[in-house]
């Protein structure tokens, strides 16, 4: 879909920010370009918009040189999200989202709309949109970079850093939204990001950029993780790769029955570790009955479960649920329903079972 | 009659005195626009346009109002030497105040404008000026009250404005006309003041809205 072929850019101070870069970015999926500072991953993302214009080589969307369009239309159908959001602080919400539809000629109905549309997209309120960008979080802010990006259904969405300038929390919620989007909509995104767990949570392919502008490895975050091109890819990574690699490794993981009570019921002491649940079957935590005294489980004395394992989930995430549980067996559940536990070892031995390596 | 000066003649002073510093105001803020955005568009422009708008300020106006006449070829008592000299005070004053304004819009602002696929020019004009407004305003406010204070300087080349009743009172030795003067110069100067800061706060509703998280 977006095809870059031997680009490169030097600046006149004889720098090169991007050297003989050739690779293809798919249609549909999110692209992340991850790599060091200098690496000249936002370089080559402000290429494929002509923010900057390549040396040598050209870049192709859809088979068409971006070079033969006009900056300013190209960069109309392209939908853009940038670090700290960028919004137009001295417009509202609406009229920032609003931008690319006017420019473009949309009616003021139109535009509108479809403004008001992206704004619920990324789960803003019809209330948020009459403020300033100022009377906003930075979460929410970024949001509206993203309704801003997206109001005129472009078929490619660039996002530099979009995520960086906001806390870890925020942070997770807006990839969540980003990969809902991504799904939703089936739009092709390009991310740049230097957070390498970002990239390989978000991505479905990953570039690995290094410095001077050269590309490391393109590949899938599982492959990433199994097998890096080389040490520097490795390296970048990160020590914890064959852990990490448990995430993208859906392995059948066969839980164990587990005997449940209910709040107020009589567990007798002796019994160990034993799960609560409410009418519906959700668990909501453990009581500890290995010795003291028995009697009916009180709500103040239940401990926080650890992780739950949603089945069909990742090895990864299986092994977070036994291993964070206080019991030892993490918990798994089916449409919140308490269905079983697992044990580390039961988790191993799917994994195991898979051919000795996580992959 | 107030201080020996009667009240019409104390109000068609003042309305040519307005006219004498406002007119210019304008025109100089006209001409400043597109230099101050040249100085920020061009980085290598901005201190030789900035300095040598800058110098112009230095020229003292009674030599400026007495040159003017023998450049443009105009009458000595003719209002426009001291239109053209006031404007290029205020040209002096404007232009590093447009260029600091227009500098002060957030680069994460102007880069996302130009990537939403904003053209240079109407990016400067719906984007960058209404920003820079805030700024702008505050060098104008600066500007409108040096002009007033400049422009009384016209009456010892006996262009008549309030200026007119410093030289009378000196003169007749009388300080009434001269105390009018400075009182009619003063509030003049209060109202331009009050009347741009109005105008900054209605163009900028955005900067006053509550920060409601």
């Amino acid at each position: 879909m977006i095809r870059f072929e031997s680009v490169t850019k030097r600046y006149p101070d004889g720098t090169t920010a991007v050297d003989d870069l050739s690779l293809e970015v798919p249609r549909g999926g999110i692209t992340v370009f991850v790599g060091p500072s200098g690496c000249g991953k936002t370089t080559s993302l402000r290429m494929i918009n002509r923010m900057v214009e390549p040396t040598e080589g050209r870049i192709l969307i859809n088979d068409e040189d971006v070079a033969d369009r006009k900056p300013a239309r190209l960069r109309r159908s392209i939908g853009y999200v940038i670090q700290h959001a960028g919004l137009f602080p001295h417009r509202t919400v609406l009229a920032n989202v609003m931008t690319v539809p006017t420019l473009i000629g949309w009616d003021k109905g139109r535009a509108r709309t479809a403004a008001m549309e992206a704004i619920e997209k990324v789960g803003l309120t019809a209330d948020q949109a009459s403020r300033y960008p100022a009377q906003l979080s930075g979460g929410q802010q970024q949001r509206v970079g993203v309704a801003r990006a997206l109001a005129s259904d472009p078929e490619v969405v660039l996002m530099d850093e979009p995520f960086s300038a906001v806390d870890p929390l925020v942070r997770t919620d807006l990839q969540n939204e980003v990969r809902r989007l991504q799904r939703e909509l089936g739009i092709t995104v390009v991310l740049v990001t230097h957070d390498i767990d970002e990239a390989i949570s978000l991505g479905d392919h990953v570039a690995v950029m290094r410095q001077g502008g050269h590309l490391a490895q393109l590949a899938s975050p599982g492959e990433l993780l199994t097998e890096p091109a080389d040490d520097f890819v490795a390296s970048f990574v990160g020590k914890d790769r064959g852990y990490r690699k448990l995430g993208f490794t859906t392995t059948q993981v066969e839980s164990d029955p587990e005997e449940t009570v209910a709040l107020g019921e009589d567990v007798p002491a002796g019994r160990g570790w034993v799960l609560v649940v409410d009418e519906d079957g959700q668990p909501l935590g453990w009581v500890d009955r290995q010795g003291g005294t028995g009697g009916p489980v009180r709500e103040e004395e239940l401990h926080r479960m650890g992780s739950l394992a949603e089945v069909g989930d990742s090895a990864r995430v299986f092994l977070d649920a036994a291993l964070s549980a206080p019991s030892g067996r993490g918990v798994v559940v089916e449409d919140g329903r308490v269905v079983g536990t697992v044990v580390p070892e039961r988790v191993l031995e799917a994994i195991r079972a898979r051919g000795g390596s996580a992959a | 009659m107030i201080g020996g000066v009667a009240w019409s003649t104390v109000g068609d002073l003042l309305l040519r005195h307005l006219y004498l510093a406002g007119v210019p105001l304008l025109v100089g803020l006209l001409i400043s626009l597109p230099l101050g955005w040249l100085a920020t568009r061009y980085r290598w422009l901005a201190p030789p346009m900035i300095a040598g708008t800058g110098l112009l300020y230095t020229i003292p106006s009674l030599a400026l109002f007495i040159l003017l006449p023998l450049l443009l070829g105009t009458r000595v008592l003719d209002d426009a030497n001291v239109l053209v000299a006031m404007t290029l005070y205020s040209v002096a004053l404007l232009t590093r105040t447009v260029a600091d304004g227009l500098g002060s819009v957030p680069g994460a602002t102007r880069q996302a404008a130009t990537a939403m696929g904003y053209g240079e020019l109407r990016r400067t004009l719906v984007v960058d000026l209404p920003l820079a407004v805030p700024v702008i305003t505050a060098g104008l406010r600066v500007a409108a009250v040096s002009n007033v204070s400049i422009v009384s300087v016209a009456a010892l080349i006996g262009v008549s404005q309030l200026g007119q009743l410093f030289t009378e009172g000196f003169n007749r030795n009388d300080m009434g006309p001269i105390v009018v003067g400075i009182a009619a110069c003063v509030a003049l100067a209060l109202v331009l003041d009050a009347g741009i800061a109005l105008l900054s706060r209605v163009l900028t509703p955005w900067l006053r809205a509550g920060v409601a998280r």
